[in-house]
């Protein structure tokens, strides 16, 4: 059974924004190949009447109401951020996104 | 990025676009509704807070906090799919919806997937045409729930875009807001009323929202946000490829994005070029849209089940609850007031088109006949609105400054021409009826002895006129009735001053 390809994993890096050098790419490939074939050998023990799961406990309709609480200071949310100006959160230029 | 050029117009006339092609739509709906608090947290949603006023860990996506999804946001996006003759999903997840963008804190949107809360509905639109009003019948692939991103703003550079831009500060007060994608299914055999139905359907959802009050719909403070689909083909060919406009942000935009799309789409397929799947913006003041990124495909988006929360699974007794509560949906509403008015289904559509069913209703709430309240409104009203490109609510004019005008009409101190110039003074922020009725002096001249002075002048001038009038040419009369008005700046009721001119000249028709 094949993974995944190193293409994929050059993909997947690119998504999350890691830069990987073709040493790591192949490091990783091999790495998630090993991690794809055990999750594969656990679904061909599931059985079609046992239905998929995303969730431990069995449980629906979790809500709350609709009433306002008090949420953080803004300047404490602030000061935990690497950069900050006029009230916002500063963030380096963003590229290749528009 | 690619960008296709066409090599010889970049636009052709909308009617010759449709002589060779058949347009598809799609359109994307996005709704904030208006809980008191964000789908996953319980910070406020007011608009216009100060920046990062209403954020507390959830909608910060800081580590270890957990969100728990708003009852009241499930309950609205439920009567919405009711109100839209959607079935009610017994059992859905929300998934995360993966993308590295700092207008969400998490790097994640919680939305909801291939498991939506509400699918396979419709909704019934009217246009006008030629041959009276057309019914269309839109079909919705699904609603769904998902959460509101930050808002940024891009620093530096030259344009404000993110172009050149140096930084980008964000505000996540929007973060988390509750929002609704309503997604149609492909929308075709519209034709030349593509960009009619487009809007027809947006207003018809706009009032739904308005009438089950989930949302307060305004689509200049964005919470109501339309993407545009649009593709065409050759009669008989399969579909084209289609562009994804976004951007559109007002009912008259909603109209205009179809209208250019389609010319600019047949122009580069009649010069023999390709359509290129992408998202394009488009500009207010222009009516056209330049591209934007190429479109991303649905598997970057890594969507799995968003394991922090645990499936929502309406009972029947819940759904059949929220069906209790809704109210009288529009389309309802309109038969209604059509009986109550006693007007025809065209007199009715021209009240809708013009979007002012509600103010209508209103002035004649006020007190105003249903005939004038809708000969202001669609009148007069309706030009100043399109003369200044706005809606035709967005003017300052009330149903009781309708009422007060309809009254001094009555009363004998204005006319329709003073009366609309009444309304210009409100329009221009002169104050309330009376008011811009003092500072602008408009009555109507009663005075018999001002307007017997007008009358002589008027016939010393026109002595042939007269004449004319005294030998039985009575339509003569219009001449001299005509610079009396003009005299008095209008402010002359006119049928008195043709009795007063046939008087003076001793004359009986
Ligand atoms: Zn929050």
């Amino acid at each position: 059974m094949t993974g995944i390809t190193r293409a994929e994993v050059a993909h997947l890096a690119r998504l999350a924004r890691l830069e990987l050098s073709e040493d790591e790419l192949d490091h990783y490939a091999g790495q998630l190949d090993v991690i794809l074939q055990s999750v594969a050998r656990v679904s061909e023990v599931a059985t079609p009447d046992i239905p998929a799961t995303s969730h431990p406990i069995p449980l629906v309709n979790v809500f709350r109401e609709d009433i306002v609480q008090a949420g953080l200071d803004r300047a404490e949310v602030l000061a935990c951020a690497p950069a900050h100006q006029d009230d916002r959160f500063r963030v380096p230029r963003i590229l290749d996104e528009e | 990025m690619s960008t296709t050029k066409s090599s010889a117009v970049d636009v052709i006339p909308f009617d010759q676009a449709l002589a060779d092609f058949e347009p598809v739509l799609g359109l994307e709906v996005h709704v904030e509704l208006g809980t008191q608090t964000k789908m996953f947290c319980a910070c406020p949603t007011a608009f216009g807070a100060e920046p990062n006023a209403q954020v507390c860990p959830v909608c910060l996506g800081l580590p270890g906090s957990m969100p728990v999804v708003n009852r009241t946001a499930v309950e609205s996006t439920i009567r919405i799919g009711l109100a839209l003759n959607c079935a009610i999903a017994s059992w859905c997840r929300f998934a995360r919806k993966n993308y590295f963008y700092p207008d969400m804190p998490k790097d994640y949107q919680v939305s909801q997937y291939d498991e939506p809360l509400c699918s396979n509905g419709y909704l019934d639109v009217t246009v006008q045409t030629q041959d009276g009003p057309q019914v269309f019948r839109v079909e919705i692939e699904r609603v769904h729930m998902e959460e509101d991103t930050g808002k940024l703003t891009h620093e530096g550079g030259a344009t404000g875009r993110i172009h050149g831009a140096d930084y980008s500060l964000v505000d996540y007060n929007r973060a988390g807001i509750p929002l609704i994608e309503i997604v149609t299914k492909p929308i075709v055999g519209t034709g030349a009323l593509a960009p009619l139905v487009a809007r027809a359907y947006v207003t018809e959802l706009r009032d739904l929202m308005r009438a089950l009050g989930v949302s307060d719909v305004r689509m200049e403070e964005g919470s109501l946000r339309c993407d545009v689909n649009c593709s065409l083909n050759r009669p008989g060919d399969p579909w084209g490829t289609r562009s994804e406009t976004k951007n559109v942000n007002s009912l008259r935009s909603v109209e205009r994005a179809v209208r250019s799309e389609v010319e600019r789409q047949a122009a580069l397929l009649l010069a023999g070029g390709r359509i290129i799947q992408e998202t394009r913006h488009f500009h207010e003041d222009t009516g056209r849209s330049t591209p934007g990124r190429s479109k991303e495909h649905a598997e970057d988006y890594r969507y799995f089940p968003e394991p922090d929360l645990v499936p929502v699974a309406p009972s029947d007794a819940w759904i059949d609850d929220l069906r209790t509560t809704l109210p009288e949906l529009p389309s309802a509403r309109r038969e209604r007031l059509q009986q109550e008015w006693g007007i025809s289904a065209f007199e009715l559509m021209s009240v809708v088109n013009a979007g002012a069913l509600e103010l209508v209703e209103a002035t004649i709430a006020a007190g105003v006949d249903q005939a004038a309240a809708r000969k202001w409104w669609t009148g007069e009203l309706l030009r100043t609105a399109n003369d200044r490109q706005v809606e035709l609510s967005d003017l300052p004019v009330t149903g009781e400054q309708i009422a007060r005008i309809e009254a001094l009409i009555a009363a004998g101190s204005l006319n329709d021409k003073l009366a609309r110039q009444v309304f210009e003074g409100i329009i221009a922020g002169e104050g309330d009826v009376d008011d811009v009725v003092a500072a602008r002096g408009l009555v109507i001249v009663s005075d018999d002895s001002a307007l017997i002075a007008a009358i002589d002048a008027a016939l010393a001038e026109q002595p042939d006129v007269a004449e004319k009038i005294t030998g039985g040419k009575f339509q003569a009369a219009g001449a001299i009735v005509g610079a009396v008005m003009k005299a008095t700046k209008g402010q002359a009721d006119a049928a008195k001053v043709r009795a007063l001119l046939l008087e003076r000249l001793g004359v009986a028709e």
